[in-house]
């Protein structure tokens, strides 16, 4: 039979492309249901097309707020870990020093634990300590957890650049600092800017640490957290399908430029 | 231009620097000159100190002991940005991010030189990269690369060019080709050039004189012709070329010593001795394979008077182009190697055949026997 | 002279030979780098280990306030109590850790050998839905599951149902509010966290390598085997390790996808931090999920030969 035939040759590429059908179906749910005029409070069932949402993402009490702020913690979150990575990074692949494997330790075991066990444990700190809960404990929270993720990143740049790049430039008439900003920093660029486009992500969708350790504070994810309980308003899919385009738009963006750029870099 | 440079120049001294990591002694306590405008080859196989002694040189590797002089200049403790010394380094360390003007300009940039246009396009003049002035470096080939290195480093017009392995990466071909063009350079700028290889071919093409360096100390030092003559130690014989290393004990000493080995007697020069001689010692006798000429059995008559004399039998031929060389078994060693030149060709030398090897004794050279016999030899994983 | 005879002589310079020792400066740049990001480990994650062990031994109220008294009691009643959920956890983290590995290696193998110039696209694919909040996306299965929607239609059509419900993981025309709604979720969650390691090591793997091994008499299936399998298996463990970890502690999928019948461990200490304010009770369950999941973490790298993964 040949069709059987042909689907025992391409079983591999029919269940690559299930998964890959599995993984997006929700998006493509997210995206139709925000054109959706639900009955009553929650967004589950289909009713009729609407742009009503569209027209009004804002129209939901504290959801652009909590938007916004989501933003910034993750904006502060990522510089913060994204500085302190790098250093680890760059001291761990270029440096010896005493202690190496009790730091190597201490910077995978975050990456180890499940969340809410770090989660937990940061609220008994700031309980201990009389903390008070809010942007600022969370901002704390997310720096922690996102580091690991940079220093990784980071290092699997560093630890494949050559060492003897930097002392090139030291022969070349650069001093410490110049080789660093003219070198060192450039050609680790990508390492570190994956880096911190992870840490972006990571707290920009974090929500059990941000549950545990927020207070009252509201987030993005706490704010749909909570609407799960008292009812999904239809601009959270308008956002959620908002973020997906524009990211989308983003890479592809940035793919295209990059060909460009190399076909230019050829003639 | 580079003129009043170089005379500002002078002779790089190093004078007892030694380097050790924890209790490895990677360069032993080492006294060197290099003579202003010269080609300088530190020859050794890897791990034997002679990269780390650039890179003293250099300013890369804190010396743990000892002084290095630039002239009259102790530049021990300068950082390497502030020696007016540069590096073509090992697989090149071009910059990925920067295209070769921006590599060729980098030294001049960071000296605040604000126009550099002119320098840079002559210097790519001088390495003949012209059409490549905006390629990024993974763009060229290896000999490309290895030619931006060079422009990269002199460029800056320093006193002391290093070049640490500078051809390793580059097949056979190119490597020759190379070796020229480095050798032209040299000459066209009259910059002092110190060279680390591994390649003894490298350094005697190249250099006027050779470092020949062993476990972190020189073994010895010359022109590279006299290190290929007069080897002093048993690593030399053996590193620069091939030797053939017969031990055998001093019958006499005059102008002449006589040595007895393999159940025959074999006389050399005394000054070509470079150990002492007293009649009832040790001594090796070193001859090149070249050197050696090969008879049959048979005909041992026709052989001149006063020649050197084995006998020995062939184990093994092989058909080079230029030469043959053969392999002979004898009572004076195993193995010794023979290399014949193709001018008639010899029919009748097959293996298995009965031969006399000769040659004149001025061509031997005497070593001291308490020595490896076979140090320096090249050995299979070595050779990669 | 031999040269080789020549003793260590001392330097013919003048100076007594200095030994240079790199300068103290210098030494301390690796601890300089270091200090801020590790301290800031130490004080936020590892100190608040220490704190939540400290709480899971006290005794007392909110009002009166808590204090040490090494009543490891808790850990004995907490385990008691809660040893369901426990179970439940690794069991959904595991059954979605091993769905992810079967979905996922298939995906991973293409996007690395057989997507060609499409590969770029299937892997921003695998990204994008990352670029969504994965609570919408999750709430999003809300709908997918619904109890008379299209999957559930088909299920029933096909008696899929009436097998899972048989062995527990449906109930009769349900899937939302299962087990297997649970896994199902968990499962999407981390998919990506199992392709994207897979896919590095898979990526890795020189293509001539499968074509010397069908020159050397091994069928596609055994090169698969015997071959890529092997050489991927570093994806393997950090892929399984990233998807079983966060699984394990989940509560999202619990409780947005389940019922009461399938709390996870999670839901219980979040519960009891935030709501029920037990927090010997919620401290001790914490520390018996980090025992559990670094115990398996530590067994299962050492199994697997992998401990250079850090």
């Amino acid at each position: 039979m040949p069709v059987l035939r042909w689907i025992r040759r391409n079983l591999v590429v029919i269940a690559g492309l299930l998964t890959l059908a599995y993984m997006i179906l929700p998006n493509i749910v997210v995206m139709v249901f925000s054109f959706n005029k639900p009955k009553g409070r929650f967004n589950y069932a289909w009713q009729q097309f609407s742009l009503d949402a569209w027209k009004d993402p804002c129209g939901v009490a504290d959801l652009c707020g909590s938007l916004s702020l989501s933003l910034q913690i993750a904006f502060w979150a990522t510089l913060g870990a994204t500085a302190l990575g790098t250093m680890i990074a760059f001291a761990l692949v270029r440096y010896r020093f005493r202690a190496r494997g009790a730091i190597n330790s201490l910077i995978f075991l975050p990456m180890a634990m499940p969340e809410v066990v770090m989660a937990a444990s940061l609220l008994t700190l700031f309980l201990n300590m009389g903390a008070e809960l809010g942007f600022w404990t969370v901002l704390i929270a997310h720096i922690m957890f996102c580091l690991s993720f940079v220093v990784t990143a980071v290092k699997a740049r560093v630890m494949s650049m050559d060492p003897r790049l930097e002392e090139a430039a030291r022969d070349l008439y650069a001093g410490p600092v110049q080789t660093f900003l003219r070198v060192t920093l450039p050609i680790a660029a990508p390492g570190i800017a994956a880096g911190a486009l992870l840490a972006f992500a990571l707290s920009f969708d974090d929500f059990i640490i941000t549950n545990f350790n927020a207070g009252s504070t509201v987030t993005f994810p706490m704010f749909v957290w909570g609407s799960a309980q008292r009812g999904t308003p239809v601009q959270i899919n308008v956002i959620g399908t908002a973020m997906f385009v524009l990211a989308v738009l983003m890479v592809l963006v940035g793919q295209l430029i990059a060909s460009r750029r190399k076909s230019n870099a050829r003639n | 231009m580079t003129q009043q440079q170089q005379t500002a120049g002078g002779d790089v001294r190093l004078a007892g620097i030694s380097k050790t990591y924890g209790s490895f002694t990677a360069v032993q306590p080492l006294d060197l000159t290099v003579p202003q405008g010269s080609f300088f080859a530190l020859l050794g196989a890897s791990g034997c100190g002679k990269t780390t002694t650039l890179r003293m040189i250099a300013g890369l590797e804190e010396a743990t002991t000892g002084t290095v002089f630039l002239g009259e200049k102790d530049i021990t403790d300068l950082p390497p940005y502030k020696r007016p010394v540069n590096t073509v380094f090992q697989s090149y360390a071009l910059f990925p991010h920067l295209d070769i003007t921006e590599n060729i300009a980098f030294g001049l940039r960071r000296r605040g030189i604000k126009s550099v246009k002119k320098q840079v396009d002559a210097m790519l003049e001088l390495v003949q990269l012209g059409d490549f002035a905006r390629r990024k470096p993974h763009q060229l080939s290896g000999g490309q690369q290895q030619r931006v290195a060079v422009a990269r480093a002199l460029i800056n017009h320093p006193q002391v060019l290093l070049l640490d392995e500078p051809l390793g990466a580059l097949d056979l071909k190119l490597r020759r080709q190379m070796q020229l063009e480095l050798k032209r350079i040299q000459t066209e700028v009259g910059i002092t050039f110190v060279h680390v290889t591994h390649d003894q071919e490298e350094a005697m093409t190249m250099a006027d004189t050779v470092a020949v360096m062993n476990g972190g100390r020189v073994e010895q030092l010359g022109a590279p012709a006299d290190l290929y003559e007069n080897p002093r130690t048993t690593f030399v014989a053996n590193f620069l070329g091939t030797s053939n290393l017969i031990e055998g004990e001093v019958v006499s000493t005059g102008s002449d010593v006589v040595v007895a080995a393999g159940g025959g007697r074999l006389t050399l020069p005394r000054e070509r001795c470079s150990a002492p001689t007293t009649s009832g010692g040790r001594l090796l006798l070193g001859i090149r394979p070249e050197k050696i000429s090969l008879a049959h059995a048979d005909d041992a008559d026709s052989i001149a008077t006063g020649r050197n004399r084995v006998t020995g039998r062939i184990v093994d031929s092989s058909f080079i182009g230029v030469s043959t060389q053969y392999v002979v078994e004898s009572p004076a060693g195993t193995s010794l190697q023979v290399y014949e030149q193709n001018i008639d060709r010899r029919t009748g030398l097959l293996p298995g055949t009965e031969v006399i090897l000769h040659w004149n004794p001025a061509h031997t050279f005497g070593l001291d026997a308490d020595q490896d016999i076979d140090a320096g030899v090249e050995s299979v994983e070595d050779a990669a | 002279m031999s040269l080789t005879e020549a003793p260590p002589a001392p330097p013919a310079d003048p100076r007594e030979p200095v030994l240079r020792k790199p300068s103290t400066r210098k030494r301390l740049v690796p601890y300089w780098l270091l200090l801020p990001g590790i301290l800031w480990l130490v004080v936020f994650f590892a100190l608040p280990l220490v704190y939540q062990a400290s709480t899971s031994v006290q005794t007392g109220s909110l009002e009166q306030g808590f204090e040490v008294t090494w009543h490891f009691q808790t850990y004995v009643d907490a385990l008691r109590e809660y040893y369901p959920q426990f179970i439940r956890s690794l069991l959904y983290a595991g059954t979605a850790t091993i769905l992810c590995l079967l979905l996922g290696y298939p995906l991973a193998y293409l996007i690395a050998f057989k997507a060609g110039r499409w590969r770029n696209l299937v892997l921003v694919l695998v990204i994008a839905p990352f670029f969504t909040s994965f609570l919408i996306r999750t709430l999003a299965w809300k709908t997918i599951l619904a109890d008379g929607g299209a999957v559930v239609d088909v299920l029933n059509t096909l008696h899929v149902l009436d097998v899972t419900s048989w062995l527990g993981w449906t109930e009769s025309n349900r899937v939302l509010a299962t087990p297997m709604a649970v896994v199902c979720g968990l499962t999407y969650n981390f998919l990506p966290f199992m392709i994207l390691p897979l896919y590095t090591s898979l990526e890795r793997i020189d293509g001539r390598l499968h074509e010397a091994a069908g020159d050397l008499y091994a069928t596609p299936a055994t090169t698969f085997r015997k071959v890529t399998f092997p050489l991927s298996m570093p994806g393997v463990v950090s892929g399984t390790l990233l998807t079983f970890i966060p699984a394990s502690g989940d509560y999202v999928n619990a409780e947005l996808l389940g019922s009461t019948d399938t709390k996870m461990v999670g839901s219980v200490i979040q519960s009891q931090f935030l709501r029920v304010l037990d927090y010997p009770t919620a401290a001790a369950l914490s520390f018996i999920l980090m025992a559990i999941v670094l115990l398996a973490v530590t067994v299962y790298i050492r199994r697997s030969g992998t401990e250079d993964l850090v």
